[in-house]
């Protein structure tokens, strides 16, 4: 009874508060780091060091005024970013923060649930969330957001190919479709994937920063276009979900990248047994580390680099990155043949 | 292997869009409107609505002194607000035949080579921030800052500095400026590499410029344009080099030319004016002589009749100041300024047709147009 | 009994949503609908132990190609101009004579069914049958279904090719 429904939804609400604090603390982390990298300091007068910015934030954008369009479609209009924001939310159900673990007697193991089409799942769920910035631009009932928002989700349903191939090697390396086989395999292989399947892991990242929507991806949503973009119409609390969507979908990403190349909640070299001292450090905070430095570079990127054009955008989704995911794959495959 | 064209147009009508941008828009430097028809997402063409900053300078000189005109013309371009004032006194100069002493001079090349490099400053940060490079906008204003503060420590001002007077300068150069500006131009060698390291030959980068708005040489004549769009183009013309002014005649220095005549090309030149107008500025303050700050000026200001015309090169282009005189009054009878930015800008129709939306904003800040020296 | 809770509640709801697909007058509510429905049919792939299966029909049918849809009905303005001299039971006509195609398939398809037997794949070679609803998938895929497969394969890479000619401007 107890390991049925209490132990999972104690998991589901420590794993969901920890992932709306870090989404909401992600806002400030990103315009501090931005700002270390601009010469200048962020944000610094709410609350020491500008702690306790995201709070200020908060309650400023649920005080808002929530102005929906007059013609607006009201119930697509409410649905988009509930749609956009739920996807990014539930993915969290299959990634694996540790192993089983041993707390007041009992076995518990870190992840909510570990589904054997685990990898499969996440996938899924993560095309469903382009319904929402669909959505949001034709609920706006105005030309510009519409079709910014269908050139953002055909940005999306483009990268979302490279990265499901690539996927699909990492899937051969590990002969499993679960993260926490996945996982393991990387302990048994003694590497983690990210090593041996190098291609596969820049294929990855950088359609993760597409998926997201992440500069140098991000010209659907610059302000510098004309169009502003499918989230124009919307204010207040709605206008928050999207971009927190965002920036729990980069989370997402992180922790996917993090469990698929970089050995999930295993130490570094976690078959040599002369570092054993690094044991000291639990499992989930190897894993948080390994995702926060995706995170870092995330938004690294975003502060360097220029942006690509939509046209050069999608060529290089369609052109480049396909045919190297799909000839990584070929390789990965005859490799595997060969060697077993 | 031939394949016939297949003629689509009944089956898929595509109408051209017309799409407004600005007058307040976060790119268009100013209050700029364009007006641009597309095609899907092609620029069939374009239409620059100007006009928004018109504050008649030119009509409020004819009832202001020859002197008091030099308040005005730090608004017009009030990027490189040195280089106006420069210009004016300059052309003021030249009708009244006044001699300006080697020491005036030596500081106004100093002024205007730091205003060069202010102005680029500047555009190099928006230039790159359209384009998605944001963290360069904050270095480009670190390095501008040092710039404003040596100025305000000559003259009192940020922006619009009146730093020139007809004959001179109104004061000398404060003690230990010329240290400082030594200083600064040790700093600002390195900070142009970083801003190289960061955009010259960055993948991005070049996508988004190299063979964007291509005008060739001729084209560029043709139009008008001057400054680092005309020589992006190939065209080896600088008003420094060619009508030499100030004292640019005693200075060494090279002229960057482009060859492909796109949006990259200007950028390099840009960039290598930055090196150039430091070597200049080196040039100059180490070899300041002394003298008398102002020539000989009578005290009340009244060219002869006539009419003149003079140009000198500010970072935008040819700034060029036609003024006539009636010899009786202490106004001038007409006083008509040909502004860089607004014949410059004058390309941004032939650039842009064939490129996408996202180009525009790249191209007006290629063209780096400034709406206070374009309307006037 | 929980699975027949289950298993009925989920065919209310896909039986309920179709009906809204088909009756509601706004076309962009009747594909998002349709998404709602392919959800739903994932949930009853779960509950028929196929997880598999139900984490594509998500990918696929409810994340890519209504997604397909969905672009096509916002972009496209489908005001038809009303056609005249036109037959005014043409419309029930058709739909009752595709009823009873339906109808008929369905019929042969159960009776084909009951015919055989559902065993679980045992793949010579292997002890027993093969774990996982995945594993089963592949296996049918690649040995008994394989040309079906590549010709399904064909079949998209003609019709993609034939959209890029239709929809480019020069080759």
């Amino acid at each position: 009874m107890i390991d049925q429904f209490v132990i999972p939804l104690l998991k589901i609400v420590v794993v969901l508060n920890a992932t709306l604090l870090g989404v909401t603390y992600m806002v400030l982390l990103e315009r501090k780091v931005i700002a270390w990298a601009q010469s200048r300091l962020g944000p610094m007068r709410v609350g020491p060091y500008g702690i306790l910015q995201p709070v200020a934030d908060a309650v400023k954008l649920m005080i808002k005024e929530d102005i929906t369009p007059v013609r607006a479609d009201k119930w697509v209009f409410t649905a988009a970013p509930i749609i956009s924001m739920v996807p990014a939310l539930i993915v969290y159900a299959v990634i694996p923060f540790g192993p089983t673990i041993h707390l007041f007697g009992r076995p518990v193991s870190l992840y909510i649930a570990d589904v054997n089409v685990g990898l499969l799942y996440i996938v899924s769920v993560a095309s469903v969330g382009v319904y929402g910035i669909i959505l949001a631009g034709y609920a706006s009932n105005s030309k510009y957001p519409l079709l910014a928002s269908l050139r953002a989700s055909a940005q999306l349903i483009s990268y979302e190919v490279a990265v499901t191939l690539t996927l699909v090697s990492v899937i051969l390396m590990a002969r499993s479709l679960s993260m926490v086989s996945i996982v393991n395999a990387q302990y048994n292989a003694g590497v983690w994937f990210a090593f041996v399947q190098p291609v596969a892991f820049v294929i990855f990242f950088i359609g993760g920063l597409a998926e997201t929507n992440r500069a140098p991806f991000d010209l659907p949503e610059a302000e510098q276009e004309l169009t502003g973009g499918f989230h124009t119409e919307y204010s207040g609390m709605r206008f928050a979900l999207f971009f927190l969507a965002e920036y729990a979908n980069m989370i997402v990403v992180s922790s996917v990248a993090t469990t698929l190349f970089f050995g999930g909640w295993l130490r570094p070299f976690p078959n040599v047994a002369a570092l054993h001292f690094l044991d000291v450090v639990p499992s989930w905070m190897w894993f948080l580390v390994k995702s926060f430095v995706f995170l870092y570079i995330f938004i690294w990127v975003r502060a360097t680099l220029p942006r690509y054009r939509y046209d050069q955008l999608m060529r290089i989704g369609w052109k480049l990155l396909i045919p190297l995911a799909i000839a990584n794959l070929v390789v990965t495959g005859i490799v595997k043949v060969l060697i077993g | 292997m031939e394949t016939p064209a297949v003629h689509h147009g009944a089956m898929f009508d595509t109408n051209e869009l017309v799409i407004n941008m600005g007058p307040q828009h976060p790119s268009t430097h100013g209050v700029l409107r364009v007006v641009l028809r597309l095609d899907g997402e092609k620029v069939v063409d374009a239409d620059v609505v100007i006009g928004y900053l018109h504050r008649g300078i030119e009509k409020l000189s004819e009832n202001r002194n020859w002197t008091q005109i030099i308040l005005l013309t730090d608004r017009m371009d009030y990027v490189a607000a040195a280089t106006n004032n420069v210009g004016y006194c300059e052309t003021v100069e030249k009708l009244m035949s006044i001699e300006v002493p080697r020491h005036a001079r030596y500081v106004r090349t100093i002024l205007c080579e730091l205003q060069r490099i202010a102005s680029h400053c500047l555009w190099v940060g928006t230039h790159a921030m359209d384009i998605g490079a944001m963290t360069v906008f904050l270095y480009a204003f670190r390095e501008r800052e040092l710039i404003l503060d040596l100025f305000e420590e000559f003259c009192g001002a940020r922006l619009t500095y009146n730093s020139m007077r007809i004959g001179g300068l109104p004061l000398d150069i404060p003690p230990g400026w010329d240290k400082k500006v030594l200083e600064f131009c040790m700093i600002m060698g390195s900070k142009v590499d970083e801003y190289e390291e960061l955009l010259t030959h960055n993948r991005i980068w070049l996508e988004r410029t190299k063979g964007i708005g291509i005008i060739s040489g001729p084209d560029a004549v043709a139009l008008g344009l001057s400054g680092p769009p005309l020589r992006g183009s190939g065209v080896p013309r600088d008003v420094r080099k060619d009508e030499p002014y100030a004292a640019y005649d005693e200075m060494t220095f090279d002229v960057p030319v482009g060859s492909a005549g796109d949006t990259y090309d200007r950028y390099l030149v840009r960039m290598e004016e930055f090196r150039q107008s430091l070597r200049i500025i080196r040039q100059a303050t180490e070899g300041i002589p002394e003298g008398p700050i102002v020539g000989k000026v009578p005290r009340l200001i009244k060219p002869p009749a006539g009419e003149t015309y003079h140009a000198i090169e500010s970072p935008k282009g040819e700034l060029g100041y036609f003024i006539v005189s009636d010899g009786k009054s202490t106004n001038p009878y007409r006083f008509r300024v040909r502004p860089p930015s607004f014949c410059n800008l004058q390309g941004l129709r032939a650039l842009i047709r064939g490129h996408l939306v996202a180009d525009v904003v790249a191209l007006i800040g290629s063209l780096d147009v400034v709406l206070g020296e374009v309307d006037r | 009994m929980g699975q027949a809770i289950a298993f009925y509640t989920l065919a209310a709801f896909i039986l309920g949503f179709a009906v809204l697909v088909v009756s509601t007058k706004d076309t962009v509510h009747s594909v998002l609908f349709l998404v709602l429905d392919f959800l739903f049919v994932a949930a009853l792939y779960v509950l028929l132990g196929a997880p598999f299966l139900a984490a594509i029909q998500v990918l696929v049918y409810a994340g890519g190609i209504v997604v397909l849809y969905l672009f096509v009905v916002m972009l496209v303005n489908l005001k038809r101009p009303p056609e005249a001299h036109q037959d005014p039971h043409r419309r029930t006509k058709l739909g009752f004579g595709l009823a009873v195609a339906v109808l008929l398939e369905l019929g042969a398809i159960a009776t084909y069914g009951m015919t055989r037997t559902g065993s679980p794949l045992v793949v010579p070679g292997t002890n027993g049958p093969l774990p996982g609803n995945t594993e089963q998938v592949g296996w049918l895929l690649y040995t008994s279904y394989l040309i079906p497969f590549e010709i399904a394969s064909m079949l998209l890479l003609v019709a993609m090719i034939g959209a890029i000619v239709l929809a480019k401007r020069e080759l």
